[in-house]
């Protein structure tokens, strides 16, 4: 086939809602979108382990040190299957990996941000990986087969990292009144930034529209931004919380609660490298990386001492 | 002789694009490039399928449900992994 077949061809899947799968043709503009796309993804995975990770020594109890555990695990398992499907496109984990540590690929903003109390945990949980859930239940509609497989088990994998830190922040909002100030602290400093997650309105948004036509994405920011805004009303009154958004009312023609202005000043500092945590959360990971080498290097070592032995007997 | 000691493959098919491949059998061959036109032969005879994959055997590495207490015992005792476990009131239970 030639070129234009090819293309023809692709174009056809996409319109047939047909899965793109790693052998098959595919522009080079759809290749490098799903690379960006995805390894951002898993860098979000593995960079949003080390605020939650902060906590795990200091959990008030051994359940909750327990649930922290296994929802940061979660994550590293989730980096990794993202990482995978990011390699069936044709780069190496090595690229990527040096990619964010040199600040070439970018992670969810969100991460840049401290957690600061226990509540915040808790508003981790219940807001960042809400907002998560609701982007990543979209994308299990992907085109492109690989990606679409892993959000399919990433999102059954996750249904309990919202659930947990929901169940935290009622049980500090049933406790005492310092806790239930520490509930409502949290909520005030991550609603903002977890709505800025779902990136920049439509019309400010660099890759949205040609992922839309490819299909990589299948809603826009703003449509996923608003079902979290409307999911999360009610969940905020039932815990007796304030609403942090005081522009926040239903709009019966819309059928949509209306709300305010994000300051994007704030999303476009973090996300170009000057939130509050951007240089620590590379630091971290450099470190960590090179701290591991060793073990990386014995590994090797003992796979050629074994190949060595076999070869000689 | 050489006959008897044909390789054997694991035969794995997509049933349609966006599934995963998944085992159906294995069969003999002499090399990767003959398993594949002898799967497609044996095993798709019906169109079944999109795409085929064929795996030496020996390649496979395999754990056995002997060892299913050391693999999976040690994630047995942690329910809090599943969303049942956290119980809310049914005003926010959709979550």
């Amino acid at each position: 086939m030639t070129e234009d077949e090819l293309e023809q061809a692709f174009y056809r899947r996409i319109e047939n809602e047909e899965k793109i799968e790693p052998k098959d043709w595919m522009p080079e503009g759809y290749r490098q979108n799903l690379i960006r796309q995805i390894s951002q993804h898993a860098h979000s995975e593995v960079i949003g382990m080390q605020p939650e990770g902060n906590w795990i020594t200091r959990a008030p109890s051994l359940r909750r040190k327990a649930i922290l555990l296994a929802k940061v695990q979660d994550e590293g398992g989730h980096g990794l299957y993202l990482y995978s499907t990011a390699e069936t496109l044709g780069i190496s984990r090595a690229e990527m990996i040096e990619a964010l540590q040199s600040c070439k690929a970018k992670y969810a903003s969100i991460f840049n941000y401290p957690a600061q109390t226990w509540a915040d945990v808790g508003a981790i949980g219940w807001l960042v990986d809400g907002a998560a859930i609701v982007n990543q239940v979209s994308l299990q509609r992907t085109s492109y087969g690989p990606y679409s497989r892993s959000m399919i088990r990433i999102c059954k994998e996750e249904s309990f990292h919202q659930r947990q830190g929901y169940e935290l922040m009622l049980t500090l909002c049933r406790g005492t009144e310092e806790q239930k100030a520490m509930a409502q602290d949290a909520l005030n400093r991550f609603y903002w930034p977890a709505l800025m997650m779902f990136g920049p309105h439509d019309s400010e948004s660099a890759h949205s529209a040609k992922s839309m036509q490819w299909k990589i994405k299948r809603e826009s920011n703003d449509d996923l931004r608003q079902k979290f805004i409307d999911q999360t009303v009610p969940q905020i009154e039932f815990l007796g919380l304030e609403h942090p958004d005081k522009d926040i009312r239903w709009n019966e023609e819309r059928g949509h609660y209306d709300h305010g202005e994000i300051d994007w000043d704030e999303f476009y500092r973090v996300i170009s490298g000057n939130g509050p945590c951007n240089r620590q959360r590379i630091q971290h990971h450099i470190r960590v990386h090179e701290e591991g080498a060793w073990v990386r290097d014995a590994m090797s070592a003992y796979q050629q001492k074994k190949r060595q032995r076999a070869q000689a007997a | 002789m050489i006959k008897e000691h044909l390789d054997l493959y694991e035969v794995f098919i997509r049933g349609k694009r966006g599934l995963d491949h998944k085992h159906v059998g294995s069969l003999h061959a002499e090399d990767p490039e003959q398993a594949l036109e002898y799967a497609r032969d044996i095993y798709t005879r019906r169109g079944e399928g999109v795409s085929i994959w064929v795996v030496r055997s020996r390649d496979i590495t395999a754990s056995q449900e002997d060892d299913s207490e050391a693999f999976y015992d040690p994630s047995n005792d942690k329910p809090y992994r599943l969303a049942t476990y956290y119980r809310l009131p049914d005003e926010v239970n959709n979550m």
